[in-house]
């Protein structure tokens, strides 16, 4: 065990082109789903923190339900989506890096909204009188809301980048595991040790988990640095 | 000219229970009106309903035109942006022309353009409470409602607050303030309404109220007992 660790970190070290491949396309693809599902779930969680509509409870309550979808499920879903006799089979993704993108944006998109809109919804508690009392309504009060609570919803971008780059199901069933191609660390972990090549298995690992602690402090620092400058 | 506002029969249940009960009430331009209550007697409840903050369960509310009205909270909510940006970010919103120019002038008139580049929130209560101001001076406001806006100040704060509402009140623009706190009333208020489970129970001239208080729930208040044990 022991030295098989201290062979995979050596190869990590030596910057084996193979595997920095395969991290550099675990960062892209789910950097890429991140992003897509930050645009979209920070203006979800907002709508449903500051507008009331019918059915607006049951759309929270489903949408946290959704925040425990097993990867496995979406990747299936997308799979079926994209193959070839699939409605969207025609754009050519299934077993691509953008296949990946999509599936991982669906399994990330309830957290992210879901954390955002819990936030969003203790912040409006505090603002709401002060904002109608100036005149801010719907979209306006929303797009203030956001901006003021910047910070918190760092932790909710975060719990969306912790969740997409540590996920095997759905990148495995959408992306094939193709080597080159579609081949990312947690698939790549799962192969090797399969195969029982455990040095690079362990070496991916220990990259995966130096990355995701590295990106949390980070932006815990940000965050931090800008809630003493701000208050 | 958006005064005289005007109350009529006004009811505001919550939970079953009327916490404005039954109110009909103008308030005209001119004099400062102070609404006087304890705790619980509807005083901020009705600052919102003339604000239009919260919406009658019935009866009705009207103004002659519409127009610029502003509020003041007890404890006010900055945005996290410098004090400065605050109150050009009320300017924007109410559309009037060199948000910036308005804005800078305000905080003079609030003493705060030594603290206009500092992050509002991390401004101490009264400076706050001061920036508040500002922003609503920015408005130029024909009406100010201000509901317990020194409650949770200290003395030397409350007098820079108290300052600042006599020049608005200087300047035209009408003051109705909501306190309990006597002092307060006499120095600021020229009439004065006084609430009691909800109801007007008085409403008279300030010096008279507190020399020959009408009713026997405003002499007990004024008296600083409690009328309700």
């Amino acid at each position: 065990m022991l030295a098989a660790l201290v062979d995979g970190l050596r190869r990590v070290v030596e910057l084996d082109r193979e595997l920095w491949h395969i991290v550099f396309l675990s960062l892209q693809v789910s950097l890429s789903a991140v992003l897509l599902a930050t645009l979209l779930g920070l203006p979800l969680g907002a709508l449903l923190a500051v507008a009331r509509f019918p059915g607006r409870r049951t759309v929270i309550v489903v949408l946290n339900a959704l925040m425990g979808l097993p990867p496995v499920v979406v990747g299936l879903l997308v799979y079926l989506l994209l193959s070839r006799a699939g409605p969207l089979g025609e754009l050519g993704l299934l077993f691509s890096p953008g296949a990946m993108v999509i599936a991982q944006t669906i399994l990330i998109l309830p957290i992210i909204a879901a954390l955002a809109r819990q936030a969003l919804a203790d912040a409006w508690r505090e603002y709401e009188e002060q904002l109608r009392s100036l005149g801010a309504h719907g979209m306006n009060a929303a797009l203030t809301l956001l901006w003021d609570t910047r910070f918190s919803l760092v932790t909710a971008v975060l719990a969306g980048l912790g969740r997409a780059s540590a996920e095997v199901g759905a990148v495995m069933i959408v992306g094939g595991n193709i080597d080159g191609v579609t081949r990312v660390m947690t698939t790549a972990i799962a192969l090797e040790t399969s195969k029982g090549d455990l040095p690079l298995a362990l070496g991916l690992g220990v990259v995966l988990i130096a990355i995701v602690l590295a990106l949390n402090a980070a932006a815990q620092l940000v965050r931090d640095a800008a809630l003493r400058r701000f208050g | 000219m958006i005064l005289p506002l005007r109350l009529e029969s006004v009811v505001y249940a919550a939970g079953g229970r009327a916490i404005i009960d039954g109110i009909t009430l103008e308030i005209g331009a001119g004099p400062s009106t102070v609404i006087l209550g304890a705790n619980g007697a509807g005083k901020s409840v009705l600052m919102r309903l003339m604000h239009g903050l919260l919406a009658p369960t019935s009866g009705r509310i009207s103004w002659r035109a519409p127009g610029a009205q502003a509020m003041v909270f007890q404890r006010p909510i900055m945005l996290r942006r410098s004090a400065f940006a605050n109150v050009v970010y009320a300017v924007r919103l109410a559309k009037r022309q060199e948000p910036e120019k308005l804005a800078m002038d305000s905080l003079k008139e609030v003493g705060l353009e030594h603290l206009a580049h500092r992050p509002a929130r991390v401004l101490s209560g009264g400076e706050q409470q001061r920036l508040a101001l500002a922003r609503a001076w920015a408005l130029h406001p024909e009406v100010l409602f201000l509901d317990e806006p020194t409650a949770s100040l200290d003395p030397a704060a409350t007098r820079e607050i108290e300052t600042i509402i006599k020049a608005f009140d200087a300047s035209g623009t009408k003051i109705v303030m909501a306190t309990h706190n006597l002092g307060q009333a006499r120095r600021l208020g020229d009439e004065v309404i006084y609430l009691h489970r909800g109801r007007v129970a008085e409403r008279a001239p300030a010096e008279k109220f507190f020399a020959q208080p009408a009713t026997a729930e405003a002499a007990a208040f004024i008296k600083g007992e409690l009328p309700w044990t």
